[in-house]
């Protein structure tokens, strides 16, 4: 139970936990069980886009991890969130079975539409829940993995780990666009039906969908949480502040980093996963770069290296595009372009930065 | 510590008044929801329909709006990001609780918010040309489906100008991979060989078309009368055409058939160098009679600009929008089962001098036009279909829908139904 | 003029001269039968069918009329009309809603009508081909070298048996040597189609090398078809001949393609050298700056409709001043409050691209502009019938050259580049030495900024001029300068040239899509070997 000993130390923590559970209860609640007419009830909208921002929120965390801890500023994490997406994609799309249009029992829609004649190898196992739920850590872990061993051990850092990163995901974007690629090419993955037999359309799964990303994101906190606080986490800051230093003390600094990239990863994978089954696509816009600039910048706008300040930020700043893409549409973008100046510079420490000066200073 | 408190629950409470606002508004008025990317990289395209839609709605509100109530526009910016376009799509129908959606341009948007219509039983109409293969019934295509686009074209090509070679150009996604799918279906249907046909796909926004253009020549020197079909997207039309300019690929030795480039694309071009490439849509500005006239007036009026131009989409929203209209008003309400009912068989006037008619499989019957680029950035009709060809939803030359059919009428009511097996897959 | 030479011009005249005469006004029909043809040919034009007006343009060209050719080149470029009312044929110059029009018939004046009272006489494209057909005709005997040329070439694709006696006698007269060997070429595939072997043989040996796509066709055809050893023989030996050629001649074409490619990403990523390389700052603005700077072309061109070269030309100082100014803005006002935060700088500058890409939206619209290139830059210079260099990109590798030297001059021999280097190695030591760092700096984000700018400019003759005309960039810049090693100009430049060439020669066996991942994984898997680029950092700075 040291987590609760690490609890007590970080407030802010504490209190994001505490209303990340309570709306975990209560928008399921006030959707399922407060009857329509109700003032309190809460639509199925509702409902579905703040399950996408706590996705949004467990990526972010993902991000900071690796930046706020480590130093690493990823440019490319939308593509490990893109992976894990593309993971629990297949197993929906195979879940469909034979009610695509063409009713083709074992080849999604997209593939009869392009007369291919076999399952590609890479599409055996996502009927399984657990495989695919496998897949949707491991191959971004996978890919973590073998590129940060190539990145960390020949000592690539700062601003060139951000390009290689970027040029990552860029790839990865390009790739995924080709149709020979198998993954539906442009249009992604769509049209999804259920999920371990439960209709996606119904608002019972979307409430469990909504708890599940819930408590992944508490799980996800707690986590990083531990790593953070942990002789673990004293090292990583240590590797941030001066690497070589450590290096020279006799830590290995290219395994912490790759195990710690490795995890983040991973994390972003989770949160892939939940995404797509609450919004119902998949395709390769996630992996484009400028959407994983975005995640960095929610990271930037909460506050970096606070963890729940990452969570804060994605909230804040998804909330306000969903908000000013309908109120203001021809303007929307002045104003998130204005908030991304005026937060670098009048709060160089984050939203969350606010709170923490005022601790300080009492 | 109090302080704290007070922030974090702002930030919360800033979070949650979306829960209740949108909800309380009386209904006064009929709102129609339009569904066009402002920002992005499909704004290019996009604006200019949401004006259109714009335009449309106010025109119909002078004339005394609809039932009696007066129209409303709810505009919102999914900028080009397709699973916001899901988002915008649910909040428009079950926040704004808007009557029915104009909006889409590509293929992706209109895949990520069709789960979104079919759930909670709202209209999409979609006004562009698109690679067919779908029905739904939630969905009403205005725009050109691969028959009534891309094959008359190929006909054109082959027939009046005997091309024997064929270069089929795209960008690599799913309209243009089953476009050239079907046209080198058709192609070796009409006896061409093998070795005549070249297919070629680029990524999106591709911009270096050297060594592209430069193949295009060497195929084409082979001594045949060789064409293009271009199913390029948008933003690399325009280097591609300066680059065929450049290496002196002019329309009389090699024409490019396009179907994504239509007048707005042009007006972004100097148009000199591809006079006499070719352009395939169901519509273009320079058609000569007075419903087109009074459109592009009202228009001009509308955007205050004369020199604007009007494009082919702009045509589709045109259409239905109109038999969107009448069909509430021959149902009577805007209810969205009653107006699926009722819109099949509305038949509305075009721009192209006809009338086009809402099939039974959701898609309309619209004349095929061939256009060759002028010097003006205006296309001059050279060649057109004897009537109205009706929107074919699944294609004759696709091994996968040859049996498919689509008919929304009861007593089948079916989106893919397979003639064939007798069975009905997907949507009922 | 040399008088040999002069001598050879008058000459050149007069044979023009007397052949225009022998064209026009031989064969046994009369004049006043001419006239009617020419009449009824005009009156066919009206037709709205095709088949009519091909055949109307048949009869016009048949006629020898002496303005046919005249009319027919106005056909062709759109510049005939007919009058809606009464319909007779006129030549227009439209301008706006307005249109200057002469008569057809007797060339006379008929003042200003306006535009909507006239109708276009269009032509599609077999009648366009028909035409020039009709034209090269009459272009055989053209003064001008070049047009003879082309209209040789043009005989060349659809060789007949009747044509060679007419080149047979153009060739007895033709003083220019390049039209000359076209003449050659011709009848030497014409001769391949005779039965006679002996000829064959002949025409094999004129062959021999020539690049014309037309040989390598009629060779392929004649080795399927042709009985005789000796010939089919001969014939391949040419054509392996030719084809190894053409392979080294796609080579340098490949070499050609790439160096364009790179020369368009190291302008587009230079300027990003310096705001990024030299300062430190990740300006996610920088596609926005080149975008600027394209935008500033297009408003030149519109402020000044009549001369596009010019407008080009002043364009450039033009959009370093805009996109410049636009970057001491952004640095004075948000940048220089950022320094030693370099992360932080790619936060803010989004910001600033998301509000410049908003603001180009709202003043310009959404839609692309459409930027004129000038006479002079477009078409292509051409080597040999099979190899041709396309003149804009031609020219935008030069201007590529010419800006980098430009910049490297301005940093290594002026004082403010002396200044600029100071800082950025030192900055604590740079301002013990008396030199204003922070108006350094501004100026050198000024100077990447500006760079963008012509960039931009350079980019509006290749592609879009819209909103998003940065964002396509931005990365690629990024990639380039990275790849070269931060903070070194000669790093950009041999970083974006390899890149260009190499995706040039991934690209025919692994298609643009592929290619360009390729390229990426290679920087990745570079960037594990090189941590520094290409050319690192040496010395302090380095850390």
């Amino acid at each position: 139970m040291i987590i609760i000993q690490y609890l007590k130390d970080d407030r802010g923590g504490a209190f994001m936990l505490g209303l990340l559970v309570l709306t975990t209860i209560v928008i399921p609640v006030c959707n399922l069980l407060v009857p329509e007419s109700s003032g309190l009830h809460i639509s199925t909208y509702t409902m579905t886009l703040m399950g996408k921002y706590l996705c949004y929120a467990l990526l972010a965390m993902a991000v900071d991890l690796v930046w706020g801890y480590l130093g690493i500023l990823s440019l490319g994490h939308g593509a490990f969130f893109a992976l894990g997406g593309y993971a629990m994609g297949m197993y929906l799309m195979r879940q469909i079975g034979s009610r695509g249009v063409y009713g083709d029992p074992i080849l999604p829609d997209f593939m009869v539409f392009l007369n291919w004649q076999l399952l590609p190898w890479f599409w055996h196992g996502f009927d399984w829940f657990w495989f695919a739920m496998l897949m949707v850590v491991l191959v971004p872990g996978l890919l973590a993995l073998v590129f940060g061993w190539l990145a960390f051990r020949s000592r690539v850092t700062g601003v060139y780990l951000s390009i290689i990163t970027q040029a990552l995901t860029y790839a990865l974007l390009l790739a995924f666009f080709r149709n020979e690629m198998g993954f539906g090419g442009n249009n992604g993955l769509t049209d999804f039906k259920d999920i371990l037999g439960f209709s996606l359309q119904a608002d019972s799964t979307r409430a469990g969908l909504f708890i599940a990303s819930g408590l992944a994101l508490g799980l996800g906190y707690l986590s990083c949480l531990y790593i953070t606080r942990s002789r673990l986490g004293k090292l990583c800051t240590a590797i941030r502040d001066q690497e070589d230093r450590a290096r020279f003390i006799g830590y290995r600094v290219e395994n912490v980093k790759l195990w710690i990239f490795t995890f983040s990863a991973m994390l972003a994978g989770v949160a892939g996963a939940l995404y797509v089954p609450q919004v119902g696509i998949i395709n390769p816009g996630e992996f484009s770069p400028l959407a994983s600039i975005e995640i960095v910048i929610w990271v930037a706008v909460g506050g970096r290296a606070t963890l729940y300040g990452a969570v804060a930020g994605a909230l804040m700043v998804n909330y306000a595009k969903s908000y000013l893409t309908a109120a203001m549409p021809d303007a929307w973008l002045f104003a998130l372009g204005a908030l991304f100046v005026l937060v670098t510079l009048l709060l160089p420490r984050g939203v969350t930065g606010l709170l923490r000066k005022k601790e300080v200073t009492q | 510590m109090k302080s704290k408190l007070l922030t974090a629950s702002l930030a919360c409470a800033l979070t949650l008044s979306s829960l209740f606002s949108g909800q309380a508004r009386a209904e006064e008025t009929i709102k129609v929801g339009v569904l066009h990317s402002l920002s992005g990289t499909m704004a290019i395209s996009e604006t200019t329909l949401k004006d259109t839609m714009l335009m449309l709605i106010d025109e119909q509100n002078k004339k005394g709006g609809l039932l009696g109530k007066k129209l409303e526009a709810v505009v919102v910016d999914p900028a080009s990001n397709w699973p916001l376009f899901a988002e915008k799509a649910r909040e428009l129908i079950s926040k704004d609780k808007v009557a029915a959606v104009f909006g889409c341009w590509t293929s992706v948007s209109r895949k990520s918010v069709l789960p979104v219509f079919e759930e909670l039983n709202s209209l999409l109409f979609y006004p562009v040309q698109y690679e067919g293969e779908e029905s739904s019934k939630n969905v009403f295509y205005t725009g050109a489906a691969p028959n009534q686009q891309a094959i008359p074209a190929v006909d054109y090509l082959m027939n009046e100008m005997g091309v024997k070679r064929w270069v089929l150009a795209g960008t690599d996604y799913v309209y243009p991979r089953t476009t050239n799918k079907i046209l080198e279906a058709y192609l070796k249907d009409k006896g061409v060989a093998e070795e005549d046909i070249m297919i070629n796909y680029t990524p999106f926004g591709h911009s270096d078309w050297q060594s592209i253009v430069s193949d295009i020549k060497k195929f084409g020197s082979a001594g045949k009368k060789t064409a293009v079909v271009s199913t390029i997207n948008g933003d690399a039309n325009v280097p591609f055409y300066k680059e065929l300019g450049n290496q002196g690929i002019t329309a009389d030795k090699i024409p490019v058939v396009a179907f994504s480039v239509g007048e707005e694309e042009l007006s972004g071009i100097d148009t000199n160098p591809l006079v006499g490439h070719l352009a395939a849509w169901n519509y273009f500005m320079s058609v000569d009679n007075e419903t087109n006239d009074a459109f592009i007036e009202s228009w001009h009026k509308f955007i205050k600009n004369d020199t604007r131009v009007t494009n082919d989409p702009m045509e589709a929203h045109y259409i239905g929008f109109n038999m969107w209209v009448k069909a509430v008003e021959k149902a009577g309400t805007t209810d969205p089962t009653a107006v699926q009912d009722a819109i099949i068989g509305v038949t509305v006037p075009n721009l192209s001098g006809g009338y086009s008619a809402m099939m039974p499989n959701h898609h309309i019957t619209k004349p095929v036009l061939i256009g060759e680029i002028q010097n003006d950035g205006q296309f001059e009709v050279v060649w057109q279909t004897s009537g109205m060809v009706a929107g074919d939803a699944w294609s004759d030359y696709l091994e996968g829908s040859k049996d498919l059919i689509s008919d929304w009428r009861n007593p089948l009511s079916c989106g893919s139904f397979n003639v064939k097996t007798g069975k009905c897959s997907g949507q009922k | 003029m040399h008088p040999l030479s002069h001598r050879a011009c008058s000459l050149k005249i007069f044979f023009f001269l007397f052949l225009s005469f022998f064209l026009f006004y031989a064969g046994p029909t009369h004049a006043g039968e001419n006239t009617t043809r020419f009449e009824e040919g005009l009156s066919l034009l009206l037709h709205k069918d095709f088949k009519l007006k091909g055949k109307g343009i048949q009869q016009i060209a048949d006629s020898g009329e002496k303005h046919s050719e005249q009319l027919l080149q106005a056909l062709l470029e759109g510049g005939l009309y007919r009058v809606k009312k009464d319909n007779t044929l006129v030549y227009a110059a439209i301008d706006g809603s307005k249109a200057s029009i002469t008569a057809v018939l007797d060339g006379r004046d008929l003042g200003i009508a306006k535009k909507r009272k006239l109708k276009k006489i269009t032509i599609n494209n077999t009648l366009r081909t028909k035409l020039k057909g009709v034209l090269a005709a009459i272009d055989l005997n053209n003064p001008d070298p070049e047009i003879r040329l082309a209209a040789v070439n043009k005989l060349i694709t659809t060789p007949t048996m009747d044509s060679s006696a007419l080149l047979e006698k153009l060739l007895q007269t033709e003083p220019d040597d390049n039209v000359r060997l076209a003449l050659t070429t011709a009848m030497a595939i014409i001769s391949l189609r005779s039965p006679d072997s002996e000829q064959k043989l002949a025409a094999l040996a004129v062959l021999r090398g020539s690049l014309n796509p037309a040989v390598r066709n009629e060779l392929n055809s004649l080795i399927a078809r042709e009985q005789n050893q000796e010939v089919r023989k001969k014939a391949e030996s040419v054509l392996t001949a030719i084809e190894s050629k053409i392979a080294f001649y796609a080579l340098v074409e490949k070499i050609f393609f790439g160096l364009s490619l790179g020369s368009v990403l190291v302008l587009a990523a230079i300027g990003l050298a310096i705001t990024f390389g030299v300062i430190g700052v990740i300006n996610m603005a920088h596609g926005e700056l080149i975008m600027l700077g394209a935008y500033t072309t297009y408003v030149l061109q519109q402020m000044m409709p009549g001369s596009i070269s010019l407008a080009l030309f002043l364009a450039i100082p033009a959009a370093f001043i805009v996109s410049g100014l636009a970057g001491i803005i952004i640095e004075r006002s948000v940048i220089r409050f950022l320094y030693g935060r370099p992360l932080e700088t790619l936060l803010a500058t989004f910001g600033i691209s998301l509000i410049l890409q908003q603001a180009v939206r709202s003043v310009f619209s959404p839609l692309n502009r459409s930027v004129a290139t000038p006479a002079w830059m477009s078409g292509s210079l051409q080597i040999n019938p099979i190899l041709s260099l396309t003149t804009n990109r031609l020219t935008i590798f030069v201007f590529a050259l010419l800006v980098f030297a430009g910049l490297y001059l301005i940093l290594k021999k002026s004082s403010i580049g002396l200044q600029v280097r100071a800082v950025s190695q030192n900055r604590a030591m740079a301002r013990a030495m008396g030199i204003r760092a922070a108006r350094v700096d501004a100026l050198t984000f000024g100077l990447g900024s500006g760079i963008a700018g012509i960039a931009g400019v350079a980019l509006s003759q290749l592609t879009n001029v819209g909103p998003n005309l940065g964002q396509a960039y931005i990365i690629d810049s990024f990639m380039v300068v990275v790849f070269g090693g931060v903070g070194n100009l000669w790093g950009t430049l041999i970083g974006g040239l390899s890149l260009g060439v190499a995706n040039k020669f991934f690209e025919p066996w692994a298609g643009a899509v592929l290619a360009k991942i390729l390229i990426l994984v290679f920087i990745i898997l570079f960037i594990q070997k090189r941590p520094q680029g290409l050319f690192p950092q040496k010395g302090r700075a380095a850390g």
